[in-house]
């Protein structure tokens, strides 16, 4: 047996000092050279534990098999034969706990970098869409029946492609102005470029026929019973969690103080990162507290950073080593310069004569015993209150779902938590009505939306076939 | 979609427009909004339905050009098309008989309130309605104001029509028995001021608020309001309010947090001026 490999292959990013200053993208893809060397490396399993990993089941030895001989045209259609979203899934999948996770090279500390083959591949295609020959694809005859898929994030425009791939007539209703959900909305320009979900969005509708309507608020506009009334045979709701969780403490509705969720539309959705050659506007002081530590928070610092904030802060009630956000968003804030303050919980935000957020009064913690998450419950330490000068707090604590379509469903049940009840299929409680993504279980990733999308798409077409 | 039908000037810089969408047509009620968003670059913000025609399968919007964005919707020609236009948003408001019903409304939201003094009237109410505005020539919907209240009041702030500011509303209120109030205006102040005039007499007032927005359907919070002492998003929980509970400093305040900012996209879009710059580019040499 050969020896094994175990360099793997590094990808060239952004250096902090020059990244922290811009919107564009900090990593920076693989030359072709990098990714062949990168793919030889596969020892090709029998039995890979990669896919088994992968939400969406992408054949990963055979594709990086591909790119390892060069031939990109194949590498392509085996990745689109299952994932219709690569360009994305390249990049913000936390590949670490799926299909590098997995790897039989992981155990040696030197995994396939699967992630970044992927995106490579994707990105080949999209520049070379004659020879990639991925955005030519032979549809089924028409099976005649209609599925709307409600939301345009993840979970939709995956379930969305396999409906159409399927020979279903699919329609995706947004409610916002672009399509793209979480990914277009959420995840910042500089990990997720716009024109890439745009790219992605694009296939589905001019390879795959999906009639994409914008501007179309189910719920309100058309209800769900009025879409099963009105032609469409399955509808799929792929939602999100939309709603922002604020703090609860004083001074939360003090100008400076953003939503994560307003704070990234804003810069994200709305380009007030050009202001004003767009129209829409944001205030970043030179200071700024985002309370949190998930992805959303390490995305709301960076963002910060890169609107000429001085000082930006993660502000946690625990240790790093409980933090939800990526290792690797992680290293990326802290490389930038975002300041990690741990072990902190805001107690009051203070205003100035104006409304202007000044300051946040914070309270240290301290680490007790397991909590249900099975992670350490933080107490706080009495009288040791201090006050952190900031002129910009952004809460980045989660969402929850919005309860427009479920209060306007009759016979779909929802949980405590506002979520959907859906099956490991994502059948709901009320017929012909499939959810999946964040609008069932909470906020998650988008790979594990994609997932639910993709076995609600399978169970949908057994359903319409049947 | 989002066709425009009709245009008319209803006076100065207040602007009528009729824009064809059959489904928001269909499904807008009294007291909703819609959102717009004029182009790649244009920024999404809320209009209040002024009307509504299934049969016809238009909406009536009236805005005041007051920034960049609602100059530019009042460039738009009849025969041309609103980029995206979502709704209807937020809760429609409660129509039912209560007996004697007061309608405000100021200035360029006098607009929406004839749609829901009409809703009013046809839920079997007695409707009062005043229509207010800073001076005669803001005035519009004289007529149509006629055909929906029972009885019709005028003020202006300058007293150039009408009743001069809103003091004549207590005489009205200690001699008729008003059972709701129902109050629009884009003015801060005077939905406050209303709302404390009504308050001595335990009439119900009802607000409709307009702070800033993004999404307009529960995303984002840009448009929290306290009422009652508790956070409210005026895009899902509202848009109307009871007046009587709403912190109006904290409205008011948040209203004008980008004052600076559509300051400068106002100047940089109207380029006010330009005629008298000079020609080509100046070269430097100090």
């Amino acid at each position: 047996m050969a020896k094994l490999n175990l360099n793997r292959v590094s990808m060239p990013k952004q250096e902090p000092g020059i990244r922290r200053h811009n919107p564009y993208e900090v990593a920076l893809g693989y030359t072709y050279e990098q990714a062949v060397e990168e793919a030889s490396r596969c020892i090709q399993c029998k039995k890979p534990g990669c896919i088994e990993g992968c939400p969406v089941s992408v054949k990963i030895p055979e594709f990086v098999k591909a790119v390892a001989e060069g031939d990109l045209p194949r590498a392509a259609k085996i990745i689109w034969s299952t994932n219709s979203l690569p360009a994305i899934c390249g990049r913000v999948c936390p590949q670490e706990n799926q299909c590098e996770g997995r790897c039989a090279l992981a155990k040696k500390g030197a995994p396939i970098a699967i992630g970044r083959l992927e995106r490579f591949v994707a990105d080949w295609a999209r520049e070379n869409p004659e020879e990639s020959g991925v955005f030519k694809v032979e549809l089924p005859k028409p099976t005649g029946k209609r599925v709307a898929v409600v939301g345009s994030g993840p979970a939709g425009l995956t379930a969305a492609a396999d409906l159409a791939k399927a020979g279903h007539k699919v329609t995706i209703f947004e409610a916002l102005h672009l399509a793209g959900g979480v990914a277009v909305y959420g995840i910042p320009e500089f990990r997720l470029p716009k024109r890439i979900v745009q790219a992605e969005v694009d296939y589905l509708v001019n390879t795959l026929g999906v009639e994409l309507k914008l501007n179309h608020v189910i719920g309100r506009l058309i209800t769900v019973d009025e879409l099963l009334g009105n032609g469409y045979d399955a509808v799929f709701l792929g939602i999100g969690a939309g709603a922002p969780i604020f703090l609860n403490i004083p001074g939360e509705n003090s100008k400076g103080v953003y939503s994560a969720n307003e704070f990234l539309t804003r810069l994200n959705l709305m380009k007030a990162y050009l202001f004003p050659e767009y129209d829409t506007p944001i205030k970043i002081g030179q200071r700024v507290a985002v309370v949190g530590a998930g992805n959303v928070a390490m995305d709301a610092a960076r963002w910060a950073l890169r609107m000429g904030a001085e000082e930006v802060y993660i502000v946690y009630r625990r240790s790093e080593e409980e933090m939800p956000a990526r290792l690797e968003e992680r290293e990326n804030a802290k490389e930038e310069g975002v300041i990690f303050k741990l072990l902190t919980n805001p107690t009051r935000i203070i205003s100035d004569e104006h409304g202007w957020v000044k300051a946040m009064e914070c309270i240290r913690m301290e680490l007790g015993e397991p909590d249900e998450s099975g992670r350490r419950r933080p107490i706080p330490v009495p009288g040791s209150e201090f006050v952190l000068e900031v002129d910009t707090v952004i809460p980045a604590l989660g969402t929850r779902p919005n309860p427009l379509i479920p209060r306007n469903t009759p016979g779909l049940e929802t949980t405590k938590r506002g979520t959907i009840v859906a099956d490991e299929n994502g059948r709901t409680t009320k017929q012909g009505v499939w959810a999946g993504g964040d609008i069932v279980t909470g906020a998650a990733t988008v790979i594990s939306a994609m997932g639910a999308g993709k076995r609600s798409a399978a169970d949908m077409n057994a359903y319409l076939q049947g | 979609m989002n066709k425009i039908i009709v245009k008319r000037e209803l006076a100065p810089k207040i602007k009528l427009l009729e824009v064809e969408n059959p489904r928001i047509a269909t499904k807008a009620r009294p007291g909703q909004f819609v959102m717009l968003c004029l182009g790649g670059e244009g920024e999404r913000f809320p209009l209040t339905i002024a009307g509504a025609d299934s049969s016809k399968g238009t909406i009536r919007l009236i805005f005041n050009e007051v920034g960049k964005s609602s100059m530019k919707l009042g460039t738009l020609q009849e025969g041309e098309e609103i980029p995206s236009l979502a709704g209807p948003l937020g809760n429609p408001t409660e129509l039912e008989k209560f007996g004697t019903v007061l309608c405000f409304g100021g200035g360029v939201m006098i607009g929406p309130l004839l749609y829901i003094a009409e809703a009013f009237r046809q839920a079997g109410n007695r409707v009062i309605l005043v229509l207010g505005a800073r001076n005669k020539e803001l005035l519009f919907f004289r007529e149509e104001a006629k055909s929906v209240g029972d009885e019709l009041y005028i003020c202006t702030d300058d007293g150039s029509e009408g009743y001069r500011g809103l003091d004549f509303l207590r005489e009205l209120l200690d001699r008729e028995k008003v059972d709701r109030a129902y109050v629009m205006s884009v003015a801060t102040a005077t939905l406050k001021a209303v709302s404390e005039i009504t308050r001595p007499y335990g009439i119900k007032t009802i607000v409709s608020l307009t702070p800033i927005m993004l999404d307009g359907t529960g995303m984002c919070g840009a448009c929290r309001v306290v009422v009652g002492g508790a956070t409210r998003f005026a895009c899902v929980d509202g848009p109307e309010f009871d007046g009587h509970e709403v912190d109006w400093e904290l409205l008011e305040s948040r209203k004008r947090m980008y004052a600076p900012e559509e300051r400068i996209a106002f100047l940089s879009y109207k380029r006010l001026g330009e005629e008298f710059a000079p020609a080509g580019r100046e070269e430097r040499r100090c």
